[in-house]
């Protein structure tokens, strides 16, 4: 339980400055209007929450490495990298209680999207075991952007330089699976590597999850990216002690 | 219980620190002096765990730093450069952290950050967010997270830096309270603080040890040290600079004019001699006026001066 302390100081970190508040507004702000505005809510006249969490994708490849770049970055900017290095606690025990503070953030903020919830269910008889699967996707697939931007985030102490990257990193990874991509590697590439291509990406897995199954696969994708970005995450930070 | 065998640390072509060797015991107040630059803090970090050395070993009560990191680290209090801690913590809330972190649990976290805010005088900022305290509180914080823990071996990168005289005084007179059960480490740019609480001071200059001794032996090495000065009028100066001259054991004279009608002669000693007797003996004899007449300890100024290069003829040797 090394990684407790840690986490309990970086979530409480989130809600001691605005940044919170601010970031959590814009989450739901942006979420409402992509979904009654551009997704037709309404006029589609289906209850169902598919055009809302068709959005989260996009609106994460932005909102999460905003929350990500400052992960590390500031503590190397302010000097605290140094305490935490020097303090007795394992480094991976300290990525991760920093990681799991800032996807419990999320995970707060995507919670506040209830009245979507309760809205269609108002409105008409959707069913509530598909939109639950589709939250654990959603929260998976938070998880995975944050772990990219986590890692981006320790090897910069510059956080625009960490937003932009990880933002880069985040759409390679969201749009492998998206047909304009599929279509341009098709001609030229064999099966299997189209296969292996679009099953790197988040859109493939969260659609799945989407649907209403949460197969084993998906959930083990989102868990092994996490596993592996955390540990690369490990590895720059001792890369960079010994630079 | 600080062992330092060859430690080195490269950044790219640059070494910052060549093949140190240091060896810290219990009841050491070691002062690490040097110029800008010379490698003092790269060397703690290296010790504490924040840098990982090029090659060399350090090895903290028994533990390597690099292979037994953790326990190594259960070790020692750091105060790292600047004081850093996070700013928009309660200076409470930031040592009760530091407590977690260091392992305490329940009532025992409270009873450890009460301890140290006593000592460090924290009281009257406790409540207060980190980023609003002035300098002077800021580098307590740091001071009090580094000996929250009761550590046997303390690491210091100029604890006193930013303090007002009196809360100089004040953790000076902490450090020496601690220091027979511990060995300590400081860094420090002033010379005074040497002379007031280290029973050690260590030089290095780009990244090797040019001095290691007691701060009296570094003074001995002074060209001050047991030079007689006087002051008189000046009416007498010349008479009396001659007089000193011809005496054995001077080396030279030298003469400052302090103000209209006095002057300030100070003797040299040839190496080894003391010459205070024998200059209040022939002041005395020769019933000059004297003001002022004392021997001097040495100025420690002066040797760091002498030892370590000057800034100006290491641009040059960088350029060459």
């Amino acid at each position: 339980m090394k990684f407790w302390p840690i986490f309990k100081r970086e979530f409480a970190s989130y809600f001691a400055t605005p940044l919170a508040y601010v970031f959590i507004v814009i989450f739901l702000f942006s979420m409402g209007a992509f979904t009654f505005y551009i997704g037709n809510f309404y006029q589609n006249g289906v209850a169902d929450l598919s055009v809302f969490f068709g959005y989260h994708p996009w609106l994460y490849l932005f909102l999460v490495p905003a929350i990500s770049m400052r992960l590390w970055a500031e503590e190397r900017r302010s000097g605290t990298m140094e305490l935490l290095l020097t303090l007795p606690v394992p480094l991976w025990a300290t990525v991760l209680g920093k990681y799991l503070a800032a996807w419990a953030f999320t995970g707060v903020a995507l919670a506040l999207t209830f009245p979507i919830w309760l809205t269609v269910n108002y409105l008409g008889h959707p069913d509530n075991g598909v939109i639950l699967a589709a939250y654990i996707g959603s929260f998976l697939m938070a998880g995975g952007y944050l772990a990219i931007g986590s890692a981006i985030s320790a090897s910069t102490n510059n956080q625009v330089i960490a937003f932009v990257v990880s933002v880069v990193v985040c759409f390679l990874f969201t749009v492998s699976g998206a047909p304009i991509v599929i279509e341009f590697v098709r001609a030229w590439a064999p099966l299997v590597l189209i296969n292996a291509i679009s099953s790197f990406s988040f859109l493939t897995h969260f659609a799945a999850i989407s649907a209403g199954v949460i197969d084993l696969r998906d959930v083990v994708y989102f868990l092994s990216l996490i596993a592996l970005f955390l540990t690369a995450n490990v590895v720059i930070i001792d890369l960079k002690k010994s630079a | 219980m600080i062992e330092i065998t060859g430690l080195t640390k490269r950044f790219g072509a640059a070494t910052a620190v060549a093949g140190l060797d240091l060896s810290v015991g219990k009841g050491e107040v070691l002062g690490f002096l040097g110029p800008n630059g010379a490698g003092k803090s790269t060397t703690m970090k290296m010790v504490t765990g924040d840098l990982t050395p090029t090659s060399g070993h350090a090895r903290v009560c028994g533990h390597d730093i690099e292979t037994d990191t953790i326990r190594a680290q259960e070790q020692i209090g750091y105060l790292p450069e600047g004081a850093p801690a996070y700013g928009d913590m309660t200076a409470r809330q930031f040592l009760s952290f530091i407590a977690q972190v260091r392992g305490f649990r329940g009532a025992e976290v409270k009873a450890r950050v009460d301890a140290v805010v006593a000592k460090t005088e924290l009281e009257p900022v406790l409540d207060q967010t980190i980023e609003t305290l002035s300098k002077g509180f800021k580098r307590r914080v740091g001071l009090a997270q580094a000996i929250l823990h009761d550590p046997p071996v303390l690491i210091m990168d100029e604890p006193t830096d930013g303090l007002d005289p009196n809360q100089k005084h004040s953790v000076r007179a902490l450090i020496r309270a601690m220091a027979p059960e511990k060995a300590i480490i400081i860094s420090t740019h002033l010379l005074e603080e040497v002379e007031a609480i280290c029973t050690r001071a260590v030089i290095i200059d780009r990244g090797r040890i040019v001095a290691d001794g007691t701060p009296a032996a570094l003074l001995a090495r002074s060209r001050h040290h047991n030079a007689v000065t006087m002051t008189l009028p000046a009416a007498q100066a010349d008479i009396a600079k001659n007089r000193l001259k011809s005496m054995n054991d001077v080396e030279s004279v030298e003469q400052t004019v302090l103000r209209v009608g006095l002057v300030q002669l100070t003797a040299f000693p040839k190496r080894g001699a003391l010459l205070i007797e024998n200059v209040s003996a022939l002041a005395a004899a020769e019933r000059w006026d004297v003001k002022e007449l004392y021997a001097e300890a040495g100025r420690l100024d002066e040797v760091f001066r002498a030892i370590t290069t000057h800034d100006a003829a290491r641009a040059r040797e960088a350029r060459a």
